[in-house]
């Protein structure tokens, strides 16, 4: 730092002039536009994917049953999409470092059937039997994650092993055959029961207002010093579509969607919903804006070089096994939420491959570094949607493993050939 | 060679070594790799390390690093004697190591990849705009205009754009001696350039820089002292204006040159 002959005001202009890109980019939206295209073109896709099929699976089965885009239908979606958005976000973790968890589904069937217990067994409040569940999970998670870090066996066999060995707890538990009631008010309620409509609005604008008002704070902040920053008009927008998504389905679910409403008022958006969008927007403050989500990428990047810069390499795939097995919890019991009931075969089935599939056709990558919290979210939709639709249309069981296990295989694909142009184009 | 004469010799003015190895040994077993290596840093000066393969060029690297212990020898920093019990030390006295293969992640950003393992926090969070402010600075005060946005990931970076990412993240620490091993190996003519520009201003700045290196023509460009090891042992330690290109060629393969180099060269093995 010796020999620095010029001013402080002389370097900042420097360093400004210095990235023509930097202020490429600010430029305007057409090349916002432009670099989005190439970003794509060069395949950093992003949820595209999820959402183009999304569109393509709504448009389908609307013209397939008139009733698919009912708001009755469409609540029930968003129960249904719950329990497979929250495994697929704990998934994330796991997929960031490029491992993964074949046993997150029968974790949470596991976790589950403690958390039933715990009420039907041992009278325990819904809370403590909640905690207990995920109590539970965040073990499992933190003995799967020490298998892989410390020894070193594989995350693929040492989950496998757990795949298998954890369906044994809820058959010794409940007995093959049987199956425990979940009658709580309030674990059952997250189903079954919807939000008043006046609470549900105010927590739509709140969102609203809320993320407006980051976007252009930060938007303000990086102007004023000069730093990189997307073009105003592109910030309006995302706060525009926002506001039309949030605001939208808050309106379609706050009417009367019983079949006689004469009778019923069935009205309001369901609990599940606002506790998928609390985790979401923890986990993605965690993933984006902490130094532990930042050191999980650099990870899931290079985890030489990660080491190298002093990150505990081990230490963060322990925690992120233990994210991913306490999330699964939470799904477990949000599938027994939905179905009122916990049995041996809970989580054993085809959830696991749900929310992988969910995760990685939402964008993150199977062979780690890449992945949001809102992937998993998105892509739960996605795959939430193929049972609904093909159940209104009374279609046989076959044919729902058969397009499930397709969309799994496209969603990896699209990600294999995604990094290969990713690694041709260097984006 | 157990006594050392430091260069330039005491009392002539001229600045004193930023860094001094005295009289390391190292073995790995029954192999002697490394036989009373006396080796010095200057500020503002480029010194080159060179030797032919198994030279223990890579070894001598590892123990200024911290990465490696020593079996005896004294490792002084700004003339006093400092204890290294790893890594960690060697980072907190400001001295930095960039390796051949240059530990970067391919999916962060520019901003990202420098501040990797020490992010700037404002509470809980990161603070991404200071870390960016900085990261600008520091690029821009090694004069680096290639990179066209510093929120680019690294992976969409050229060899010579990447190396020079990872000299801008060992110097935005304030560090006081740069150790760059092989930098060109991978890179072609312009980028070779790039990075040796780089090199040569880092030492104008006044850091002390290390270059180690088996291209000559790049060691006689850039660096003001060169050090050849042969076969573990400092074969010469000369200022570089002094030497041609076929004297440092013999030091590296033959450990001597004329009257330059070790005496004995026959009693010399591992």
């Amino acid at each position: 730092m010796s020999i620095k002959s010029d001013s402080r005001t002389e370097e900042f202009e420097y360093a400004a002039g210095g990235f023509s890109g930097d202020n490429h980019q600010a430029a305007s939206l057409g090349d916002a536009v432009r670099d989005y295209v190439n970003r794509i073109r060069g395949g950093d896709m992003g949820s595209l994917p999820a959402l183009l099929g999304l569109a393509v699976l709504f448009t389908v089965f609307a013209f397939a049953h008139d009733r698919f885009l009912s708001t009755y239908n469409l609540a029930n979606l968003v129960v249904q999409a719950g329990s497979i958005c929250v495994l697929a976000m704990g998934l994330v973790f796991v997929l960031l470092l490029g491992e993964i968890d074949l046993s997150a589904g029968v974790a949470g069937g596991a976790s589950a059937t403690i958390t039933a217990l715990s009420i039907v067994d041992n009278g325990w409040p819904w809370w403590a039997a909640t905690l207990a569940g995920i109590a539970v999970g965040a073990l499992i998670g933190l003995v799967i994650g020490m298998l892989v870090a410390l020894l070193g066996i594989p995350s693929f066999v040492v989950t496998l092993a757990f795949f298998l060995a954890l369906q044994a707890v809820p058959l010794k538990l409940i007995g093959s055959g049987g199956s425990i009631r979940v009658s709580d008010e309030v674990i059952r309620g997250l189903s079954i029961k919807n939000v008043p409509v006046a609470a549900g609005w105010i927590v739509a604008v709140a969102i609203v207002v809320g993320f407006a008002g980051l976007s252009l704070w930060k938007h303000r902040t990086r102007v004023a010093k000069g730093l990189v920053h997307k073009p105003l008009s592109l910030v309006l927008i995302q706060i525009a579509v926002l506001s039309v998504i949030v605001l939208g389905l808050t309106a379609l679910l706050s009417e009367n969607r019983a079949v006689n409403p004469a009778v019923f008022d069935i009205s309001g958006v369901p609990w599940v919903a606002p506790v998928v969008i609390a985790l979401l927007l923890f986990w993605t403050f965690v993933l984006t804006r902490t130094r532990f989500g930042r050191h999980l990428y650099a990870i899931g990047g290079n985890a030489e070089a990660a080491r190298r810069a002093g990150i505990k390499v081990k230490r963060l795939k322990i925690a992120a096994f233990v994210i991913c097995s306490g999330m699964a919890a939470v799904s477990g019991i949000l599938a027994a939420s939905y179905s009122g009931k916990v049995s041996p075969g809970s989580g054993g089935g085809n959830e696991l491959l749900y929310a992988v599939g969910a995760a990685v056709i939402g964008g993150t990558s199977l062979f780690g570094g890449r992945g949001r919290a809102i992937d998993a979210v998105v892509g739960g939709l996605v795959i939430a949607t193929i049972p609904n639709g093909l159940g209104l249309l009374n279609q046989a069981s076959y044919i729902n493993y058969l397009v499930t296990g397709g969309v799994l295989l496209l969603a990896a694909s699209v990600d294999a050939i995604s990094r290969r142009r990713r690694s041709a184009a260097g984006v | 060679m157990s006594e050392f004469t430091p260069y330039p010799a005491a009392g002539t003015g001229a600045p004193a070594p930023l860094l001094q190895l005295r009289g390391v040994n190292k073995s790995f077993g029954v192999v002697h790799v490394l036989h009373d290596v006396d080796f010095a840093v200057y500020p503002g000066q480029v010194t080159a390390l060179v030797g032919d393969n198994g030279a223990g060029k890579s070894t001598l690297v590892k123990v200024i690093a911290g990465i490696y212990g020593r079996d005896s020898g004294d490792y002084l920093f700004e003339g006093r004697p400092v204890a290294v019990h790893g890594p960690r030390d060697v980072a907190a006295l400001g001295i930095e190591v960039v390796y051949q293969d240059l530990a970067l992640c391919d999916n962060l950003d520019i901003v990202e990849n420098m501040f990797l393992g020490r992010e700037l926090r404002k509470g809980v969070t990161l603070d991404d705009v200071a870390m960016e402010e900085r990261a600008r600075e520091t690029l821009a005060s090694l004069s680096v205009r290639t990179v066209k946005s510093v929120r680019q990931s690294v992976a969409s970076l050229s060899g010579g754009q990447r190396q020079t990412v990872a000299i801008a993240k060992a110097v935005l620490w304030n560090s006081r001696i740069v150790l760059l091993d092989e930098p060109t190996a991978a890179l072609g003519v312009a980028q070779t350039r790039q990075v040796l520009d780089l090199v040569r201003r880092l030492a104008d700045r006044g850091l002390g820089v290390v270059l180690i290196s088996h291209n000559m023509n790049d060691v006689l460009e850039v660096a003001d002292r060169i050090t050849a090891l042969y076969l573990g042992r400092v074969a010469a330690d000369v200022p570089a204006k002094d030497v041609t290109h076929n004297q440092v060629v013999e030091l590296i393969t033959a450990g001597r040159s004329g009257e330059l180099g070790i005496k004995d060269v026959a009693s010399a093995t591992i």
